[in-house]
């Protein structure tokens, strides 16, 4: 089910959380809608569920024009970030819920609900309530209850954000699976790049209500169309006017063409990699990545002086021309 | 009793001992409830055995009593069902409403906490006595009762749900949207749900309340015996009828069977409540 | 068991999108709530003040002149003024035992403190008589060493403590637990003692909850009616309260007079209700504390 929506303005009192955004999410996709708070990406997704009614645009779900249609009839599934459980019924009845009211015979609500319940594995839960479970298990819940009415399209709230980072991965593996599986159109809202980035096929940038880019995952990565962009979705060092991924840095020991020479601060090992801290003459602080590997070899030392060349950068419209020295192989317009 | 918001109870001072083993203050406050409250209770319990229990039974089976009783449990229970209702409503209107003017119907809702009931009981008589401009008189009548139980209990049921409907998950009600259910329905099945617990707290408050009521009752009831008298004031005429005996012996009746349906209500309520209780391992 | 003390001025929570609900419903819902609050509060009491100025204003300063009137006032005042600083004094006591300190019958205690809410006011002052009254338990005992109890002030002050017991220590108790013992140690590290920890620290960080507590105590004991009228006899001006002159007003076909005298009481009422509504607003605005 394609989703499309057309020119949404939406503001709460003075505060403008959508600008005139246009989006179509192609059907059977997993689409991260990704941004830090305030971006405008919860309010996207709670327009385009029903829960929020937008000020200008419209909302269109398949061929249908939803933009008045309440959040009942409009055929989604929806998940809210701290799941919303109903907390007086049990967690079976919870996922019931939608077929109950639908008054589904009762062979197949037991039918669906036993199903639902071992797909995500907390059938031996289902007489509990909610306050009983952990966080990821409510989750869980929650993500049952919404696909139990077989939506045309899922809506998920920052779903992994209330739960701990080891929770969290786990589950971003499991709807990875399941959308594989299920193939529903499924959007999501996170401000986790990394999130974003290990589960979706296509990933909507967002900043103060408007979409700064959307590719996929190695799209925004190497071809930002902004700082921001850049900057959000992985680290950068700004260098005068270019801006350059800390593991494009090549650092040798040895002065050579290109290099400009920098001071050592801090040497951090993180196991997978190791941070080097770097501070050039004029004081300009940055960090380069680089591998456990290389960093033996060159047998770095605080208060060392090395040589930093940019095997890559980035400029963007309107930034300074190039300065002197940081210079590589390729300057400005490589991708 | 409240509970504490997860914190560990911490015992301890103010002012004492450390360890929170200090006795003064508890002493202090024992004692006082004594002299002011326990012995007097006490010596209600005991002058209404004093005199024989033959005296006792024939006072608590007086046929006047009972009369007395059955209307007092009868009304107080209408009146309760009919704030469940009102007072609910009145809730959902402050707290899901917005109009010019609510910030004072809010502060209203107290006005029968801070007047005097016997005020509460003249100003009904005025609007619903023989002296109404609207012609409808109530005094001297049973409905003219349930109106002082209804002005009187009026506050209960609706500051024991407002705080709870104002802190429901909203996004229950959303996630219930989400899965098609209507508004009617939502309310129905999650958002009630949701508020009995408060709501039977209020209600028991209000109905233990408008039990014993007095003041608001006296002057519009015209007490009647069998037909307008409530036990309170029936329990008053053999006071001033120099039966202390009696009005002891109707008074424990009384207390027991307060104390019998306020059980009942908090049993029912701990029931609907079961699926607050904490996560377990 | 907890009574849900009144919450006038509670902040009134923020609104969300009203579109969630039909604009039908939502004006039935309010028409019906507004209706049965002026048909059962704001309707009388608007027509208490009409009937009382019905025929002018000297029937009622006459009314306010009677000296029956006068001493029912002054008895009154003084009863509030005696029985509003021990209940204070004891909640605070009470409400630091129950919550602070750990004791055998602690949570006896408790309960009992409820049980002016449960009594009816003229078991209340059934029971005050029957331990106080000159056959009395302790009221022999007493009246042989020239103490009259009952059917004298000191008699109507105690059903006055009775009924207004529970009010401060209600109030107090749940801010004291939020409060915690933290600021106490933190105070004890610096250096104070426990006096004037209590004093500088305790106290005033349950400030509004005492406040909150001494309005509630003193709108219930300038409206006591049962209790004391049992406790009191009656006598016109020597124990009669203003409650109690109202009834007497009214019985003996006086109606100005009982409306004067109930309009003065309901200023009384309206007054406390402006205090608990501006109390409210600020314990929210501050965060309750």
């Amino acid at each position: 089910m394609i989703i499309s929506v057309r020119r949404l303005t939406k503001q709460f009192g003075s505060f403008r959380a959508l600008d005139d955004v246009s989006l179509t999410v192609a059907d059977g996709s997993l689409t991260a809608l990704l941004g830090p708070s305030g971006s405008g990406k919860t309010t996207l997704l709670r327009i385009i569920a029903g829960l929020d009614l937008p000020d200008r645009g419209s909302v269109h779900i398949g061929d249908r024009d939803v933009t008045r249609v309440p959040p009942q009839d409009r055929g989604i599934g929806f998940v809210f970030q701290h799941y919303a459980p109903f907390k007086h019924m049990t967690v079976w009845d919870n996922v019931a819920f939608g077929l109950t009211i639908r008054k589904r015979p009762r062979p197949e609500v037991q039918r669906v609900v036993r199903e639902l319940l071992q797909l995500v594995q907390i059938a031996h839960l289902a007489d509990r309530y909610p306050s009983q479970l952990s966080g990821g298990q409510r989750q869980r819940m929650a993500l049952a209850r919404a696909l139990a009415i077989e939506p045309e399209v899922l809506l998920l709230d920052e779903p992994f954000g209330a739960l701990d980072a080891r929770v969290r991965k786990e589950l971003r593996t499991w709807l990875r699976r399941l959308h594989d599986e299920a193939h529903v159109t499924t959007v999501f809202v996170t401000h986790d790049q990394e999130e974003a980035m290990d589960v979706a096929d296509h990933i909507v940038v967002m900043d103060a209500g408007r979409i700064e880019q959307e590719g996929s995952a190695r799209e925004l990565y190497e071809e930002p169309a902004s700082e921001f962009v850049m900057s959000f979705i992985g680290p950068v060092n700004r260098l005068d006017d270019r801006y350059v991924r800390p593991h494009d840095l090549d650092l040798a020991v040895d002065p050579r063409d290109g290099a400009r020479p920098a001071l050592v601060e801090r040497v951090v090992y993180l196991g997978f990699e190791v941070r080097v801290e770097l501070r050039r003459e004029d004081g300009l602080r940055f960090w380069a990545q680089i591998s456990p590997l290389e960093a033996e070899r060159l047998e770095l030392v605080r208060g060392q002086t090395v040589f930093v060349r940019a095997a890559r950068g980035r400029s963007f419209a309107g930034a300074l021309p190039v300065g002197a020295g940081m210079r590589g192989p390729e300057t400005t317009g490589r991708a | 009793m409240t509970s504490t918001t997860g914190a560990v109870p911490r015992h301890g001072p103010a002012f004492g001992r450390y360890d929170g083993q200090g006795l003064l203050g508890p002493g202090l406050a024992a004692g006082y409830l004594a002299l002011l409250v326990l012995i007097p209770i006490a010596a209600i319990l005991w002058r209404s055995v004093s005199d024989g229990l033959d005296a006792f039974m024939m006072a608590v089976t007086s046929e006047q009593a009972l009369a007395a009783i059955r209307l007092t449990l009868s009304l107080s229970f209408v009146v309760m069902v009919i704030n469940l209702v009102m007072g609910t409503v009145l809730a959902w209107v402050l707290v899901r409403d917005d109009f010019p003017g609510k910030a004072l119907v809010n502060a209203v809702i107290d006005l029968p906490f801070a007047l005097p009931t016997v005020v509460a009981g003249l100003t009904l008589l005025t609007l619903y006595g023989p002296q109404s401009p609207f012609g409808l008189n109530l005094a001297y009548s049973q409905a003219g009762i349930a109106l002082a139980m209804l002005f009187i209990t009026l506050p209960f049921v609706v500051r024991a749900v407002q705080p709870v409907l104002a802190e429901i998950d909203r996004e229950m009600e959303e996630a219930a949207a989400s899965l098609g259910a209507s508004g009617p329905t939502i309310v129905r099945r999650i958002v009630l749900p949701n508020l009995a617990p408060a709501m039977l707290t209020g209600a028991a408050l209000g109905f233990a309340r408008s039990i014993g009521e007095f003041g608001s009752v006296v002057l519009i009831a015209g007490n009647l015996p069998y037909r307008t008298e409530l036990a309170s004031v029936y329990i008053f005429g053999r006071v001033e009828a120099n039966q202390p005996g009696a009005a002891a012996a109707v008074s424990v009746l009384l207390l027991l069977t307060s104390l019998l349906l306020l059980t009942a209500f908090d049993i029912v309520r701990r029931r609907i409540s079961r699926h607050d209780e904490p996560v377990s391992a | 068991m907890n009574l849900a003390t009144t919450r006038a001025g509670q902040a009134l929570p923020e609104r969300r999108e009203v579109a969630a609900h039909p604009h039908a419903a939502r004006l039935t819902l309010r028409a019906i709530g507004l209706g049965y609050l002026s048909v059962l509060l704001a309707l009388p009491v608007l027509m208490v003040f009409l009937r009382t100025f019905e025929h002018g204003l000297e029937p009622v300063l006459a009314a306010l002149q009677r000296p029956a009137f006068g001493s029912a006032f002054w008895l009154t005042l003084q009863i509030t003024l005696i029985a509003v600083p021990v209940n204070t004094v004891f909640g605070i006591i009470a409400a630091l035992a129950i919550v602070r300190r750990r004791f055998p019958g602690r949570s006896l205690l408790n309960a009992v403190i409820d049980l002016p809410f449960v009594l009816s006011p003229v078991i209340i002052g059934l029971s005050l008589v029957l331990v106080y009254g000159q056959t009395g338990w302790l009221g022999g005992a007493l009246g042989d060493l020239g103490i009259q109890i009952i059917f004298a002030p000191p008699g109507m002050i105690l059903a006055t403590l009775f009924v207004s017991l529970p009010f401060v220590v209600r109030e107090v108790i749940p801010v004291l637990r939020e409060v915690g013992t933290d600021q106490e140690q933190a105070a004890y590290t610096l250096g104070a003692s426990r006096w004037r920890t209590f004093w500088r620290v305790t106290l005033p960080s349950v400030r509004w909850g005492v406040i909150y507590g001494v309005i509630l105590t003193t709108a219930r004991s300038l409206g006591e009616f049962g209790a004391v009228a049992i406790v009191s006899g009656k006598i016109s001006g020597r124990t009669e309260t203003l409650t109690t002159h109202v009834e007497e007003r009214f019985l003996a076909f006086d109606l100005v007079g009982a409306y004067t005298a109930s309009i003065v009481l309901a200023l009384m009422a309206l007054a406390v209700l402006f205090s608990m509504t501006v109390i409210q607003a600020g314990r929210h605005d501050k965060g309750n504390h």
